[in-house]
C-alpha cells in the first residue's frame, strides 16, 4: 500500500478492500480471532487485507504548534520593553541637555523693540483674523503659503525684575532681524531668576570700572570673592547663629523641664533658673557678636555691585554676591560649555534649592529620599522575614494561615494614600503623641514626634512594602529543598538551627530580591509621604552636627514630592519643566543605584553562603 | 532478640551478632492519617552488623527506617503504636528528646544532600549543632570522618571548596562522612546507591563493609544483589508487614516463606 498523507483516501481504500458486507468493526474482530484459525503470521499475504493503521497527517498543523502563542508572548514582552525604553529615552532626552548652555538670540522686532533670550521652544500656530488684518502684505503671503500657519518662538528672556515675566512668545512675522551677538551675558542670580544682557560697569567699593576696564579675569576674580563673602554670611546665619539658638533653646527646655517635674517654687527650679539666666546672657552676647559680624559683612558686601543692561539698554544694578554664575553665552567654546554644564550638574546635586525649588539644587531631597529608603529597608527586612518565617516554618498550615496569607497579599493592593492616613493617625498622632508626652513634655505644645517626620514616613512605607517582602521570603523559604532540611535534622539539629544555618542562607538571595523590590517601590512612593512628613522645603537635614545627630522626628524633602511640587505647584511652570525631567532622571538614577547596591550585596551573600568556610 | 511472635506471622531465623541486639522493634504500627503503613512489625537489629530491609516499592521499608530516628515526626497526622527500644529505652517514650535521638542515629538519604557549604563545613555540621568550637577537635573529626568514608584522599586538598562541586558518588560519601562525624551508634541508609553509577555504588558498598562492626547499619535497598553482598541479616517486607527476617544467605538461597522466594527470585516486585 502506498503511504498517503490523505486520511480520507486511506479510509476509502479500507472500505473498498473487504467484501462489501463486512463492516469496519467486524473486520477488526476477525483479525483478533485469526491466530485460532491457524494463520498467526500477520505479515502473510492475508495480512495486507487487514485494516491498515490510520495514517497520521504530516501537514504542518498551525494550531498544535506553539508559534502563534510564541509570537504573542514575544510581542507582549516587546511592547513592554518598548514602553520602558521609550520612557527612559524621553527622560534622558529631556533631562540630560537641560543644563547645557544655549546661545542667546537677540531679536529686533518691527516695532523697534529688542528682545534677547534663549530659544526654548519653536511651534506653529494659526493666527486669528484680527491679527491677520493688521499685518502687511508680505507677512500675509508668507502665512498663506503655509496653509494659514505662522511660526512663533518661546524665548527665555529672564530679567524678571524688569519685565515681570520670564518667558515671552515672539511671532515670526513681528521679527525684523535675528542675531547672536558676542558680549551678551547669561547671569544666574540668587534671586529674580537669570539676567540676560551686557555688563555696563563694576563698582568695587566706590572704584567704578566701566566697560573698557572690565576684563574677564577681574570679573571672575571679583565674582569668586563675592561668592566667598556670600558663603561666609550664610555660614554665620545658618550655622553659627543657629548653633547659638539651639543652645538657647536647650537651656530654655531644661528650665521648663525642671519646672514641670519639681514645680516652679522648688529650690531645684530656682537653681536651674539662675544657671539659665547666666547661660542665656552668655549666649545672648555670643549672638550679638555674630549678628554684628553678619551686619558688617553685609555692609561691606553691598559695596561690591555690578550694573547690567538688557538688550534694549535698560540698566539694573545688583550686588556682585547675588551672582551664582555668569558666562558670555555666544562666545563659548565646546569645552567651556561642558564646564558650565557640569558645574550646573554639580550645583544641582550638592546645593539647596532656590526660587521656590525651581532653581538651585536638590541635595536635601536626595538626602531625604536616601535616608528614608534606607531606614525603610532596615525596618521592613527584619519584620517581613520574621513574619514569613513564622508563616512558612512554624505556623500550622491550615485555613487560618491561608487567610493570613490572603490578607497579606491584599495589603499590597491597598491604595498607598490609605497607608498615609493610617501613618498620620496611628504613628504620628497616637504613637508620636504618646512619645511626646512621655519624653518631651517640656516642648509641648510644639510636637516633636507627634507630627509627620522621617521615622513615621519610613514606618509607613515599611508597612506598605512589607507584603512584598513577606511573599518573596515565603517563596524563597518554600524553594529550599526538603532534602536539605532533612539532612540537617538527621544530623541532630533542632528546627531553629536548621532554619538558621541551612534554610535562611539558602533563601537569602530570594529574600534580598524581595527587599530590592520593596525598596524600589518605597523609594518611588509619594502620596502617603505627603501626609506623614515630606515637605516642600525642609530647613534642616535629618542628619546634622547637633546632638543627637540623627533627627528621626524631622520632616524632610523627597525627590518624588519635589517632582510634583516643582512641576505642578510652582509659579514658573515653564522654568520648572526641565527641572521635572532632571529630577525624575535623578530619582530613577537613585533607585537604580540603591538597587544595584542591593544586588551586589545579594551576590556577595550568595557567594558567602554558598561557599562558606570555618 | 525476637524469635517468634504469635500475632504478626513473621518467620525469624536471625544470625545473632557478637555484641547482642541494639535496637528492638516491638509490634510497631504506623499510620499516615487514616492509612496504615506498618502492621505489627517486630524485629531486633544486631549491634555491629549490617541489616538490610528489602521489599517491593511501597512496602514500608523507608517508613520503618525513618521511624527508627523519628524523621517521620515531621509529617502531619502521623500516629504510631508499639515500641522501638534502643538499649532498652523506648525512643517514642515521652521523655525522649528527638534531637538527642537523632544524634545517636546518623542518616544517609537516597539522593546525596550535601549542604551548600564547604566540604569541611558539611562534615563538621553535627559538631556545629553540638556547639563544638575547638578547632583541633573539628580538624580531627573532619579528617577521621573523611578517612572513614574513604573520601579523604580525594578531597584533602580542597576542603574549603563548595561540596556541591563534588561528583554524585563523592557527595554521597560526604553525606556518610557527615553522618559518622557526629559519632552515632546507628547508621541508617535509605537506598544510598540508587542515584549512583555502578563504580560509585561499588565504593559505597566497600565502605559499608569497612564500617561493619564499628556502627550498627540498617540499609534499605531495592538492589537485591546489594543486599546479598553487604548485609548480615535481611528483612523482607511486603505491604507493610514483615514477612521474613533472617540470615541473609538463607533469605537469598533458601527462604522459609513462599513470598520471599518469589521476590528474591524476581518473580514479582
Amino acid at each position: 500500500m502506498k503511504p498517503s498523507l490523505n486520511i480520507e483516501a486511506v479510509e476509502g481504500k479500507t472500505e473498498a478492500d473487504p467484501p462489501p458486507t463486512v463492516k469496519d468493526s467486524e473486520l477488526r474482530l476477525s483479525i483478533k480471532t485469526r491466530p485460532e484459525n491457524g494463520t498467526p503470521d500477520m505479515s502473510s499475504e492475508d495480512g495486507t487485507t487487514a485494516e491498515p493503521r490510520p495514517k497520521r497527517s504530516m501537514i504542518w498543523d498551525f494550531k498544535a504548534r506553539g508559534e502563534p502563542f510564541l509570537w504573542g508572548l514575544g510581542g507582549a514582552l516587546a511592547i513592554g520593553m518598548l514602553m520602558i525604553a521609550g520612557f527612559i529615552v524621553l527622560i534622558l532626552y529631556k533631562g540630560v541637555p537641560t543644563f547645557y548652555p544655549e546661545p542667546i538670540e537677540v531679536m529686533k522686532l518691527r516695532d523697534g523693540s529688542v528682545v534677547a533670550g534663549e530659544v526654548t521652544r519653536v511651534e506653529k500656530f494659526a493666527p486669528g483674523t484680527d491679527i491677520l488684518a493688521n499685518l502687511d502684505d508680505k507677512a500675509k503671503e508668507a502665512i498663506a503659503a503655509k496653509q494659514g500657519l505662522a511660526g512663533r518662538t518661546l524665548l527665555k528672556t529672564g530679567n524678571f525684575d524688569l519685565y515681570h515675566e520670564d518667558y515671552r512668545w515672539v511671532n515670526d512675522y513681528e521679527v525684523a532681524e535675528v542675531s547672536e551677538p558676542a558680549g551678551i551675558y547669561m547671569v544666574e542670580r540668587m534671586e529674580w531668576g537669570p539676567f540676560i544682557g551686557t555688563i555696563v560697569s563694576l563698582n568695587l567699593q566706590g572704584d567704578i570700572l566701566d566697560r573698557n576696564r572690565i576684563s574677564p579675569e577681574i570679573l571672575r576674580k571679583e565674582q569668586a570673592a563675592a561668592a566667598r563673602r556670600r558663603e561666609r554670611i550664610r555660614e554665620i546665619e545658618r550655622t553659627e547663629i543657629a548653633a547659638v539658638n539651639q543652645h538657647m533653646e536647650d537651656e530654655r527646655l531644661k528650665l521648663r523641664k525642671t519646672g514641670l517635674s519639681y514645680g516652679q517654687s522648688s529650690s531645684e527650679y530656682q537653681r536651674t533658673e539662675a544657671v539659665f539666666k547666666e547661660n542665656s546672657e552668655k549666649l545672648e552676647v555670643q549672638y550679638q557678636d555674630l549678628a554684628k559680624e553678619a551686619v558688617l559683612l553685609k555692609e561691606r558686601d553691598s559695596k561690591y555691585a555690578i550694573t547690567l543692561a538688557d538688550a534694549a539698554g535698560r540698566e539694573q544694578t545688583i550686588k556682585l554676591s547675588d551672582i551664582v554664575r555668569f558666562y558670555p553665552a555666544n562666545d563659548l567654546t565646546v569645552w567651556k560649555k561642558l564646564e558650565i554644564y557640569f558645574s550646573r550638574w554639580w550645583e544641582f546635586l550638592t546645593q539647596e534649592p532656590r526660587e521656590a525649588n525651581t532653581e538651585g539644587g536638590v541635595m536635601p531631597a536626595i538626602f531625604g529620599t536616601f535616608c528614608m529608603t534606607v531606614l525603610m529597608a532596615l525596618t521592613v527586612a527584619p519584620f517581613g522575614v520574621v513574619a514569613a518565617l513564622y508563616l512558612r516554618e512554624y505556623a500550622k498550615q491550615g485555613r487560618m494561615v491561608s487567610l493570613v496569607r490572603i490578607c497579606v497579599n491584599n495589603l499590597a493592593g491597598v491604595p498607598s494614600i490609605v497607608y498615609g492616613v493610617f501613618g498620620l493617625g496611628f504613628f504620628a498622632y497616637v504613637l508620636g503623641g504618646s512619645i511626646d508626652q512621655m519624653l518631651f513634655p517640656e516642648r509641648l505644645p510644639t510636637p516633636t514626634f507627634g507630627t509627620g517626620g522621617l521615622l513615621w514616613s519610613s514606618l509607613t512605607l515599611a508597612l506598605l512594602t512589607v507584603p512584598v517582602v513577606i511573599v518573596a521570603t515565603e517563596e524563597a523559604l518554600a524553594a529550599v529543598p526538603g532534602s536539605m532540611r532533612e539532612g540537617s535534622l538527621a544530623c541532630g539539629a533542632s528546627k531553629w538551627q536548621t532554619i538558621k544555618w541551612i534554610v535562611l542562607p539558602r533563601a537569602m538571595p530570594g529574600i534580598m530580591t524581595g527587599l530590592i523590590l520593596a525598596m524600589a517601590r518605597g523609594a518611588g512612593e509619594v502620596a502617603p509621604l505627603m501626609l506623614v512628613g515630606v515637605v516642600k522645603m525642609a530647613p534642616e537635614l535629618p542628619i546634622d552636627q547637633f546632638f543627637p545627630y540623627i533627627h528621626l522626628e524631622r520632616s524632610f524633602m523627597h525627590l518624588g514630592f519635589h517632582i510634583y511640587d516643582v512641576g505642578f505647584q510652582s509659579r514658573n511652570s515653564e522654568a520648572a519643566k526641565p527641572m521635572v525631567f532632571v529630577t525624575t532622571l535623578l530619582l530613577i538614577g537613585l533607585v537604580f543605584a540603591m538597587n544595584a547596591a542591593s544586588i551586589m550585596i545579594r551576590n556577595r551573600l550568595k557567594r558567602k553562603f554558598f561557599m562558606g568556610h570555618f | 532478640m525476637i524469635r517468634n511472635s504469635d500475632t504478626n506471622g513473621t518467620v525469624y531465623h536471625v544470625q545473632g551478632g557478637p555484641m547482642g541486639t541494639l535496637l528492638t522493634i516491638k509490634d510497631f504500627c504506623l499510620w499516615y492519617g487514616r492509612a496504615q503503613a506498618l502492621f505489627d512489625v517486630g524485629m531486633g537489629v544486631e549491634k555491629g552488623l549490617v541489616t538490610a530491609l528489602i521489599g517491593p516499592s511501597g512496602c514500608g521499608k523507608s517508613t520503618l527506617l525513618r521511624g527508627i530516628n523519628r524523621m517521620n515526626d515531621l509529617i502531619d497526622g502521623l500516629r504510631t503504636s508499639g515500641e522501638i527500644l534502643l538499649d532498652g529505652t523506648d525512643i517514642y517514650g515521652p521523655d525522649v528528646d528527638v534531637i538527642g535521638l537523632r544524634k545517636v542515629m546518623g542518616m544517609v538519604f537516597q539522593k546525596p544532600n550535601p549542604f551548600p557549604m564547604s566540604i569541611a563545613d558539611n562534615v563538621c555540621y553535627p559538631l556545629k549543632v553540638d556547639g563544638v568550637r575547638d578547632k583541633k577537635t573539628l580538624r580531627d573529626t573532619l579528617e577521621n570522618a573523611l578517612k572513614a568514608s574513604a573520601l579523604w584522599d580525594e578531597v584533602k586538598d580542597r576542603l574549603q571548596d563548595n561540596a556541591l562541586g563534588l561528583s554524585g558518588g563523592q557527595q554521597q560519601r560526604l553525606c556518610i562522612a557527615r553522618a559518622i562525624a557526629g559519632d552515632p551508634e546507628v547508621l541508617l541508609m535509605d537506598e544510598p546507591c540508587s542515584a549512583l553509577d555502578p563504580v560509585a555504588t561499588a565504593k559505597i558498598e566497600d565502605l559499608i563493609d569497612e564500617l561493619r562492626g564499628r556502627y550498627t547499619i540498617v540499609i534499605v535497598t531495592h538492589n537485591m544483589q546489594q543486599a546479598a553482598r553487604v548485609s548480615d541479616n535481611t528483612a523482607f517486607m511486603y505491604l507493610g508487614k514483615l514477612i521474613e527476617y533472617g540470615e541473609t544467605s538463607v533469605i537469598f538461597t533458601n527462604p522459609k516463606v513462599e513470598k520471599t522466594m518469589e521476590y528474591v527470585t524476581g518473580r514479582f516486585g
